[in-house]
Formats: structure tokens, sequence, C-alpha cells
């Protein structure tokens, strides 16, 4: 059988909603398309974490510190959970982290803006996790099994940190003079870069493209966008607080609200590595791998010792 | 790298712009612990299901850290680990060879058999 009639298989298999497994036949460049975005979503996880472990230590009560604990807990579980998918696509998890910290792989440009006070982990839960939901709950349908496993997972647990991000600045927004304007400056600084995480507009490419053929995605990055702007605009009123766009407004021909432009020379600098904590991100992640080295030679050697004396026994 | 994608979806970002500057201390390799295939019982009477899989250098591991990802919300009462190594799965060029025959055989389900209105209890 020819590689062209796999391919005519393997569309077929797509077109009717079954599913690709990892020892499926598929396209090499199905497969490094999927690797590559699996693992990027798999070091946003990771390196999402960052941010929030910075308020850790400051949440304003203990049952703020326990909340945000359990989310970033969360957060690296999806890593894992998205790592294990990769994996199954035949690259060794290692790799993936050696690429993270030698800056060769991507994460989400999200994460390289500064967590600067305890409003933005409202925000963050509200806007990052609620615009990241958007994406996640069309890929619980993407083609590719093991990655939309673990969307089912993620998603599950993803509303818990939509929801307690939304509370906590619902209760800043009922707060004091200050507390409310620390609520409006979060929100203010959180809502372009949220906008942005849905990539480029799709006016900005005419090609044919695979991803929406092989199902990997099912609805454009205007599309996602639209939806986040329309579910936001709402949910904002209950906070008493407004969005930092003069362009917003109702459309009722459209049935959607009009939004203003992106900046997208910031979004191209962000994601060239030029934002505001790239590098800070990356060196934290790499120190943490480096001074954990002596904990995973530890675990190693321990369960090598075992071994031999299961054997001995 | 992939001449297909053209267009850059949400959380698609392109290779070629970099992410930050290229590490000096490249980490020495070390090789991964081995690969876990975890699976869950949700609750007493069930069966243990696949949930996921983690590495871990040895069983006492793979289930300690399983509880940590895989049961954080009560999704579980036992767990079972396996290696990865240890398991054989079936080939799915082969699936036609394997599940086919069972294709033309509808005599073995109870629906195939035409019985009068009045039997009951069948």
């Amino acid at each position: 059988m020819g590689t062209h009639n796999l391919e005519e298989l393997f569309q077929q298999k797509i077109d009717k909603e079954v599913k690709i497994e990892p020892k499926d036949w598929m396209p090499e460049a199905y497969r490094k398309t999927n690797l590559r975005q699996i693992s990027q979503h798999a070091h946003s996880e990771i390196v999402g974490m960052l941010p929030e472990g910075n308020w850790i230590s400051r949440a304003p009560s203990l049952k703020r510190k326990a909340i945000l604990i359990a989310k970033v807990q969360d957060e690296a579980g999806h890593g894992l959970y998205l790592y294990a998918a990769a994996e199954t696509l035949g690259q060794s998890r290692e790799q993936m982290i050696n690429d993270l910290h030698s800056g060769k792989a991507k994460y989400s440009s999200i994460f390289n803006y500064p967590t600067l006070t305890w409003a933005d982990m409202g925000a963050i839960g509200w806007l990052v996790d609620g615009a990241a939901i958007m994406n996640q709950v069309m890929l619980t349908r993407t083609s590719y099994g093991p990655y939309a496993r673990a969307m089912v997972r993620i998603c599950k647990e993803e509303s818990f940190h939509q929801r307690q991000g939304f509370e906590t600045l619902l209760v800043l927004s009922k707060g004091s003079k200050e507390q409310r304007a620390m609520c409006q400056d979060a929100i203010n600084r959180w809502w372009w870069p949220a906008l942005m995480m849905f990539g480029p507009r799709d006016s900005e490419s005419t090609n044919s493209d695979m991803s929406m053929k092989w199902k990997i995605k099912r609805k454009t990055n205007d599309e996602l966008r639209q939806q986040f702007v329309d579910m936001i605009a709402e949910q904002v009123k209950l906070l008493g607080m407004t969005l930092p766009d003069p362009a917003l407004r109702w459309n009722e021909a459209r049935k959607h609200y009009d939004f203003g432009e992106i900046n997208w020379d910031e979004f191209w600098q962000v994601v060239k590595g030029n934002g505001p904590c790239n590098k800070q991100r990356l060196d934290a992640r790499r120190k943490a791998w480096e001074e954990g080295a002596w904990v995973r030679e530890a675990a190693q050697a321990h369960a090598n010792k075992q071994r031999t004396r299961t054997k001995a026994a | 790298m992939l001449h297909f994608i053209k267009k850059l979806y949400y959380g698609d970002i392109p290779d070629a712009s970099s992410g930050a500057a290229p590490s000096s201390n490249q980490q020495q390799p070390v090789t991964d612990w081995p690969l876990w295939e975890v699976f869950i019982r949700s609750k007493q009477g069930l069966d243990h299901k696949h949930v996921g899989s983690l590495h871990a250098t040895d069983a006492q591991m793979a289930i300690e850290n399983a509880r940590d990802v895989y049961t954080r919300r009560q999704e579980g009462v036992s767990i079972w680990v396996v290696e990865s190594k240890y398991i054989t799965a079936s080939n799915p060029a082969e699936a036609g060879e394997l599940y086919e025959p069972a294709a033309d055989k509808v005599y073995r389900h109870p629906t195939f058999y035409d019985l009068p209105d009045e039997v009951k209890h069948m």
C-alpha cells in the first residue's frame, strides 16, 4: 500500500470522526504538528505556575493560600498529562524539558507578563484561564486520542480555576476604594494580553490549512476570540468594572461585541522573546531544574539500591 | 519544518521566532525514569480503568505520584501501576484479521432471534 493510499485512509478516518491513536499510521506532518502543539501546551502549563507561585507566600488569607496552592498543583498535573500525551508521539520527556530550557521550545506568551498585585491572581483565573478554556474545550474534540483525553481531564479541573479567579475579583470589587482600584488595574493590564492568547488574526494567512482538515483544530483564532469577548464583556458588568477598550460595544446586526485592534507589534515582540519576563521565567525554570538534580539522582540511587537488595534476598 | 501548516492557531507558536536567548549551560543528558501506566478504581465494585502515565524510579514512587496526579479530587479508591514496557498491544494494522471475523456472526446477539410477542421474560 502506497503512502498516498495510507493518507487517503487516514483522512477518511478523520472525516468519520474516528480518533487517531499512537500506533496508527499518520502523516509525518500530523505527528510533528501534534507533537509541537502538545509540548508547547505542556510547557505553558509548567511555566504558568511561575507567575502564580509568586503570590503563594503573599496570599491575603490562609483560605486564599490553600486555593492558590491547589490551583498551581493542578497546573503541574496538567503539564504532566500533556507531556505524557506528547511522549506517545515519540519524543522523550527529557528532550522536551531540554528544549524548553534551551529556549528552542515555546510556551504561551501570556506568562511573560508580570504579576504585580494580588488582584492579578483573580484576573489570571478569570481572563487567562478563561481564554485557555475556550481553546481547551474545543480541543476535547481534537482528532489525536491522547490529546483529546488529556483535554477532557484538564477541562474538568479548569473550571475551578476560572471561578475562583472571578470570585477573587468579585470580593475586591466590593471592597475598599483601593481594592476596587487594584481590581480595575489588574483587568486593564491583563485584558489585551488575554486577547493576544488567541493568536494572529485569521486574515493573516490565505493558505490552505491542514490543522482544520485534520481536525487538530476546529475553530479559528478569530472565532474563539469573539466567543471570549462576548462572554467577558457581559461578565465584567457583574464586577462593576470596565474593559480597557473604548471601541468595545454591542453590534446588534452581528449579534456580537465589536472590539478594538490588538497591538500586534507587542504580540510579536513578546513571542520573539522580548516580553517583560521572558528571561526571568526561563531562568526560574532552569534554576528549579538544576537545584532539583540531586533529588532526582537520590531517587534513582534509592531505587537501584532497593532493586539490588531485592535480588540479593 | 512544516510546510503544510501555514496558519497559526491558538497556542501554535511558530518555530521561526525565538522564545529566549539560548541557554549556555545545556543539561547533561540523563536517562528518563521508567514510564508507568496508571489504572484507577473510581469506587469499590468497579473495574480499574486506565487514566494515564507517568515517570517514576520504582513502583512505590509510581503509586505515590499517581495519587498526587490522578486522585486529587477523590477520583479513586485503588491504584494499579505497571511499567509500560510490560504491556503488549495489538497491532492496529492487524485490526482486520482480528476483529472482522466477528462482524458476520450476528447470530451471537440475542436480537437475531425472532420470537412471538407472547413469549415473556426472555
